[in-house]
């Protein structure tokens, strides 16, 4: 029956990825589109919570408890929750994936801020530098490779979480994992897998060459 | 509003408790089944990472299979449990949900514990041998204790991540509290996804919690301070599921 027909097939039938093709590319696109869209939102929204934390230091406290609990409610468990509320949309599944970005980047730009030489910002509010000034042309440009290094890992984890919202209907490349489960198709879920590894990696890849060319003053380190 | 009290009357009615579809059986299953797979990821993980950090052997694969890890969605490793599983003769259910989920768990343990292990200052090591003591109680009396910390908070990263991916062990057909939301979505009753929404949530944050205070009880007093710092890193390393 069903187990023998995924007994028999090869791991991945090159002739059904030939004849889709059309399809991994439109699934391909919504995945970066709905990866996009999350880190996007995601990045404003720490930006804006992370500017609170650090003039009022008492909010930090309770901003990453509260994300850290959002961060721990599984993908799922939390589009089922939002599913009753806001339907089979993509407005579930961002919530979500905007939802899982923000403990990451928020600790990485409060982080990265908190790293900056004091001495350095001394100067600088020596030299007549305003708050604004200090935060935009100083702060932030040396918060950078912290920033940086938390928004590549937001991104490969939202990429890995698209696929779950798959389940609602919204995964990009999760829905060829999807199908391949329910069809007992093996092909599909090699090719949604590999896709998707293959953006993650590719995205990432982006990502260093932005910081390598935003930060020309630190060259060979990482810091994750 | 008429979808609460629904959800409430779900709750309140006895018969959604018990049964083999019960809560309780679900919760059971959902519990034993993360359990387990933890303890046999922790037992193919930890030993080999203990002696690889003691020797300072292996530390780019340390990295690489955390990095590879990540990258790859835990939706796909449980999709491709499944002609695994069904290719060694285990069938469906149990066994490919089993098996996703230990390969889920081994690489933050395995690279934290490395890590750990690596991190121990190095001076502390050579004290030790100074003073006599042979490789294994290196390991054992100061190695171990001085990397716990940071083990203990990539089991409790690890658990987190076992018990929310098991949640789709009911799409190769296994039972735990996954089997609310996927009947639940292939009957479009939306009572019972978000009941099994909130049961998944409220365990796995039970979990972090728990596993959470474990580690404050288990820690040395004298490390708890010092090795705040670097959970954080442990925590970005993992992915949620």
């Amino acid at each position: 029956m069903i187990l023998a027909q995924l007994e028999g097939q090869p791991l991945v039938r090159w002739d059904w990825v030939a004849d889709h093709l059309d399809d991994i590319w439109a699934a391909t696109k919504e995945h970066l589109v709905l990866t996009g869209i999350a880190l996007g939102v995601g990045l404003i929204l720490s930006v804006a919570l992370s500017l609170l934390a650090i003039r009022y230091r008492k909010t930090y406290t309770p901003i990453t408890w509260i994300t850290g609990i959002l961060y721990t409610i599984p993908s799922l468990a939390l589009f089922s929750i939002l599913v009753p509320i806001t339907g089979l949309s993509v407005l579930t599944a961002e919530i979500g994936l905007v939802g899982y970005t923000l403990l990451i980047l928020i600790r990485n730009i409060v982080a990265g801020i908190d790293g900056v030489d004091p001495a350095i910002k001394e100067a600088a509010i020596g030299m007549g530098y305003t708050r604004l000034r200090l935060l935009i042309q100083i702060e932030v440009p040396l918060a950078l490779p912290v920033i940086i290094a938390g928004i590549r890992i937001a991104s490969v984890t939202t990429i890995g979480l698209v696929t779950v919202a798959a389940l609602i209907g919204k995964g990009g490349l999760g829905f060829f994992i999807l199908q391949g489960l329910r069809r007992f198709f093996t092909t599909e879920i090699v090719v949604g897998a590999v896709m998707s590894v293959a953006l993650a990696v590719a995205i990432d890849l982006l990502l260093v060459l932005a910081q390598h060319a935003l930060t020309p003053w630190v060259r060979a380190k990482a810091t994750v | 509003m008429e979808f609460l009290s629904e959800v409430v009357h779900f709750f309140a009615d006895g018969a959604n408790w018990v049964g083999n579809a019960g809560i309780l059986n679900r919760t059971l299953e959902h519990v034993g089944l993360s359990a387990f797979s933890m303890a046999v990821a922790s037992l193919i993980a930890i030993p080999p990472a203990l002696f690889l950090g003691h020797t300072g052997r292996g530390g780019f694969f340390a990295v690489s299979i955390v990095n590879i890890g990540r990258a790859v969605p835990s939706f796909a490793i449980v999709a491709l449990a499944l002609p695994v599983s069904i290719k060694l003769g285990l069938g469906l259910g149990f066994w490919p949900t089993f098996l996703a989920l230990v390969a889920l768990a081994l690489p933050p343990m395995f690279t934290n514990t490395y890590t750990g292990v690596r991190e121990v200052d190095r001076d502390t090591v050579e004290a030790g041998l100074g003073m006599g003591m042979t490789g294994w109680e290196v390991l054992s009396g100061i190695e171990l204790p001085l990397a716990s910390p940071v083990m203990l908070a990539a089991v409790r990263v690890a658990a987190v991540q076992v018990v929310a991916t098991a949640t789709l062990g009911a799409l190769v057909a296994w039972g735990g509290l996954g089997r609310y939301i996927i009947d639940g979505f292939s009957q479009g009753d939306n009572v019972e996804v978000f009941v099994g929404g909130v049961l998944v949530a409220l365990l796995a944050v039970v979990t972090q919690l728990f596993l959470g205070w474990v580690e404050r009880r288990a820690v040395p007093a004298g490390l708890r301070k010092a090795n705040a710092a670097r959970e954080g890193n442990v925590e970005a390393a993992v992915q949620v599921a």
